[in-house]
């Protein structure tokens, strides 16, 4: 089947089949490798990207589900300059082996928009924000996107110096 | 000079851009076919019919390989047995490759690799460490056994005794990049293989064999791996084998990558292991006898499963003086997946026992088990001096000389001024006139856990925070804490001396910029940044100007394994030996055109000094090309002193040791054995750090990838030798939330006594075993329970906490 996609602000016409995954649809089908497939199940993170803004494992939704949808992917979160975000995750050493960067960073820029936006998480007090990015959100939140070679403290440092500003 | 300085990660723009490639992202050649394995459904038994049809018939599939149509046995063992045939019909473990499925897409070969249809004459497999020993099946015919002093006399006539026994767990490597591997076959036979792997050379190697080839046929290159841990140092050769034998069989390009469930039940883990022990000790703790016996489970092949288990042997004293020890080792063969190196290659279960045993002795006593620690200590290496570095040793290597250290790699102005606190706990049992000997026969003169632990438990304020601990847990209810301390001292050095080599070349251009090679591989942990700053030292110009390529079988040859924590000790000499080489080329020809002598020369600030002359880098380099003198060179470098004989288990198999030490607290729920880690502090000896911010980034993921291995990371196999845990979704590592919620790392700063690279000390693995602290704390947690010793067996899962209150309630 035909499916529209635009990626990193760039129109793309596949023909797949419908059960391809949005991430094969872009690792495999696009040739935009930085969408890393660390356990092709859920479970990792290393595969997020941002449709419409949103974060999402892409290994678990089909690309025939997202016709039409904006998808953002690492190759998009800088256009020439780095985003505060990645100059925060060189400056504090938020990778090591550098395979879930991919992952950790679109999903940390999803994060920060759902807290602006005053979404709840499981450990938030309340119901309607505002929140706070607090250790306990931060961890709550990103807890979907694992590290094996376990940089953490740079990870949530880098996070948190840019949502602080924000 | 860029030594010393925090910079990131060479590919740091590349990882946050997405830009960095991996094995898998690598541009798909027309053509390419992709692999899967048949994998056996039974644990032990023969293949007695295979029907294939289904797999041959399958949509996108190209070819089937048996055993049968191999070239031949294609093994793809690292061990010298020669155990690993690629594919066979005599299955061994569960998931054992049986078959193997090239076909035009990943998915069409998985899908086809699944339609097999096998019958087995199934046999009763040996799975556990009891049914090994039951059944003798083991590697070496026998246990080894080591003996210092005399164990059996020193427990008989101790004032007191004990004995015990802890299970431990093994460990997924769960590299979040599963194996993967390429071949593209070239001209004339040659073969180029691209894959996500410690070992090039071996793979090299083991490609070569599998197919009749010379290794000069064949070419690996390595960019980077997304993490290894050990995982990456062996199990990559059956990917890449299998990739060779498709490649060179139908003359198409081939590549392999496990699916992560697949690459869970396939590839080898930490080995799971019980220390039994007796122990015989006076009233202030110190052993006077000890008898302990590892019993280690390798899984149904070699592998690198001896010097794995020979390395938890050279850490059954941990930090502590033993004066008669007897340790036995068992390295038990059973119908599991071949168990493998991982991050402290065994040191992290020999330790462990230890620092058991001497929880266990303080129970006893009713003393604080840091006390206890100090008491068994090894003495304290004396302060270094003040100005510079001790004379170096002389090589007593039994072989050929050494191509020596490059000279004056020390920096005199860092030296740490040493506390002079001597040695403090020592007490009665000192002054020895000769240095202490680890069980092994190794003297141990660099010491530094008396001012270590001094330091940490200061730091961290252990005595107040022990008080309001014990405060918190008499006020009852059902939360209790933990606090524990432990130390680290780790033998740095492959045990198999010869390993102990590297390579590199280094060129420098016409226009002055800078390439480098060596034969360490990248998985993360820093290494290419370490090289490419001592590289750029000694030229004197910024690490900038130094461009790392890829790791090349082609470029830098005969390489060992990124392993042991030693890539920087060896490939960062051997890169400084070939940037030598070449300086001492261009300070010749700056010599003779600012007219001096070559002596005079100095590299500095991205120029090139004589007297108050000077002439910049590029201009140097310049004038070297034009006066045809060569701008290109190889560096060597082996590592000196060692000698071992492990049969005997004497000699000095490290070339020294790295320390530390931690404090960790815990918060337990008695009811549910739920835990978490409230804070722990590290003060961690990397000698005089090439680059900080990388250390540090090693010590904070080593400390939370061993505390894993000891809280929440369980494997569980069925009865009939099925791993259950094969995804992450059943086997649970770290996330973002269990790291310590307060985490206090710091470098211990003093230099390496012993002739480093700019006296720096390895990272990778030392720090890995700071995680017992969390270990031994929920251990003291669950001691708040009851009077009783818990005895927790690891990993500390709610199942085992619960059993270890259990126990210390004497229920
Ligand atoms: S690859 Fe998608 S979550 Fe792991
Ligand atoms: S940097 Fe290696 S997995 Fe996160």
């Amino acid at each position: 089947m035909q499916i529209d996609l635009t990626i990193n602000q760039k129109s793309y016409s596949l023909e797949l089949d419908s059960r391809v995954t949005l991430l094969d649809a872009i690792r495999e089908h696009v040739g935009l490798t930085g969408s890393k497939k660390g356990c092709d199940h859920g479970q990792c993170g290393a595969c997020t990207v941002l449709v419409n803004g949103r974060r999402i494992n892409a290994c678990l939704s089909l690309a025939a589900m997202h016709d039409g949808d904006e998808i953002t992917t690492v190759e998009g979160l800088s256009d020439g300059e780095l985003s505060p975000l990645q100059a925060a995750f060189i400056k504090e050493d938020g990778f090591q082996c550098g395979y879930c960067t991919p992952g950790q960073l679109c999903s940390a820029t999803g994060m920060l928009q759902e807290i602006s936006e005053g979404w709840p998480s499981h450990v938030s007090d309340s119901l309607d924000g505002p929140y706070e990015l607090s250790e306990a959100e931060l961890s709550e939140r990103m807890s979907g996107n694992l590290c094996r070679c376990s940089c953490y403290p740079g990870i949530n440092a880098a996070i948190r110096s840019v949502g602080e500003k924000a | 000079m860029s030594v010393a300085k925090p910079l990131p990660h060479d590919s740091a723009r590349l990882h946050v851009t997405g830009q960095a490639t991996y094995v898998d992202d690598l541009p798909m050649q027309p053509g390419t076919l992709h692999l899967a394995f048949g994998m056996a459904q039974i644990a032990r038994g023969r293949v007695q019919e295979m029907d294939l049809d289904a797999v041959r018939a399958a949509p996108g599939v190209v070819r089937v390989w048996t055993a049968e149509d191999l070239p031949g046995p294609c093994d793809c063992s690292a061990s010298p047995l020669h155990d690993e045939p690629l594919l066979t019909d005599e299955v061994l473990y569960d998931g054992q490759p049986i078959f193997l499925v090239a076909a035009t897409s990943h998915l069409a070969a998985r899908k086809a690799a699944r339609l097999g249809k096998i019958t087995y004459a199934e046999e009763t497999p040996i799975l556990t460490i009891d049914e090994a020993l039951a059944a003798s099946s083991r590697f070496e015919g026998g246990p080894i056994v080591w003996e210092k002093g005399a164990p059996d006399d020193g427990i008989a006539s101790a004032p007191r005794r004990l004995s015990g026994s802890l299970t431990m767990g093994g460990q997924e490597h769960f590299y979040l990049e599963g194996q993967a591997a390429q071949v593209t076959p070239l001209e004339a036979e040659e073969l180029l293989v691209q894959a996500s792997t410690q070992h090039p050379t071996e793979i090299q190697h083991k490609v070569a064999e599998a197919l009749g080839l010379n290794m000069g046929d064949v070419r690996v290159e390595m960019r980077r791996m997304g993490g290894g841990f050990g995982g990456k140092e062996s199990q990559g050769n059956w990917l890449a084998i299998a990739c060779a034998v498709v490649a060179a069989a139908t003359g198409r390009p081939a590549r392999m990558r496990y699916d992560r469930d697949d690459d869970m039940v396939l590839t080898g883990k930490r080995h799971d292991a019980r220390v039994d022990y007796e122990v015989g000790f006076d009233d202030d703790g110190r052993v006077l006898g000890l008898d302990v016996t590892q019993l280690i489970r390798c899984g149904w092949s070699m592998d690198l499963s001896l010097p794995v288990a020979d390395r938890a042997m050279l850490h059954a004293d941990s930090s502590y003086d033993l004066p008669a020890i007897r340790i036995t080792s068992h390295r038990l063969k059973t119908n599991t997946a071949s168990n493998t190196a991982y991050r402290g290659f065994g040191g992290p279960q020999g330790m462990l026992g230890m620092e058991r045993i001497i929880d266990h002795i303080a129970h006893e006593l009713g003393r604080d088990p840091v006390e206890v620690r100090r008491a068994n200590y090894y003495a304290e290496a004396p302060p270094l001096r003040e100005h510079g570095p001790d004379k170096p040793e002389v090589d007593d290597t039994p072989d050929t000389p050494d191509r020596e250290a490059p000279d004056s790699f020390s920096r005199a102005d860092e030296v740490s001024s040493g506390t002079g606190r001597g040695r403090p706990f020592a007490g009665e049992h000192s002054p020895k006139p000769k240095a202490q000997t680890t069980p092994y026969g190794m003297e141990v003169t660099d010491f530094i856990l008396h001012e270590i632990t001094a330091k940490l438990l200061e730091s961290s304020d252990y005595a107040a925070r022990k008080r309001a601990v014990a405060e918190f847990n008499t006020a009852g209810g059902a939360l209790r804490k933990g606090l524990a301390f432990s130390p680290v001292k780790f033998g740095i050095s492959f045990t198999l001396t010869h390993l102990n080599q590297a390579g590199a070349l280094v060129h420098v251009y016409q226009d002055g910029s800078i390439r480098l090679n060596h034969g360490g591989t990248e998985m993360g942990q820093g290494l290419n940044q370490k090289v490419a700053q001592v590289t750029a030292a000694r030229f004197g110009v910024e690490a900038s100007r130094v461009r790392i390529t890829a790791t090349d079988t082609g470029k830098v040859p005969n390489t060992s394994a990124t392993a042991a924590s030693s890539g920087a000790d060896l490939n960062g000499m051997a890169a400084a030996n070939a940037a030598d080489t070449i300086r001492e080329r261009m300070a010749e020809v700056v010599a003779k055109h600012l007219q001096g002598e070559p002596e005079e020369v100095r590299f500095e600030d991205s120029r090139v000094h004589l007297g108050g002359a000077s002439v910049s880098f590029e201009e140097a380099a310049k004038l070297t090309y034009e006066s045809r003198v060569s701008l290109s060179a190889s560096g060597f470098y082996k590592t000196p002193h060692l000698h071992w004989d492990r049969l005997k288990g004497q000699g000095r198999p490290f070339f020294y040791f790295a320390y530390g030490a931690a404090v960790t607290e815990v918060l337990l729920d008695t009811r549910t054995g739920e835990n978490r880690i409230l804070r722990t502090d590290i003060l961690h000896d990397v000698g005089a750090s090439l680059n900080p911010a990388i250390d540090i980034g090693q010590i904070e993921g080593a400390y939370v990838q061993g505390a894993g291995w000891l809280t929440t990371e369980e494997l569980a196999w069925d009865g009939k030798g099925r791993l259950r845990t094969h995804a992450p979704s059943t086997y649970k590592i770290p996330a973002c939330s269990d790291r310590p919620e307060e985490f206090n790392v710091t470098l211990h700063s003093g230099e390496n006594r012993s002739e480093t690279i700019y006296r720096s000390k390895a990272v990778g693995e030392p720090p890995f075993m700071l995680a017992i602290s969390a270990f031994l704390a929920l251990s003291n947690a669950c001691a708040a329970c009851g009077p009783a010793y818990p005895a927790l067996e690891a990993p500390a899962t709610p199942e085992h906490v619960l059993e270890a209150i259990r126990r210390a309630r004497g229920a």
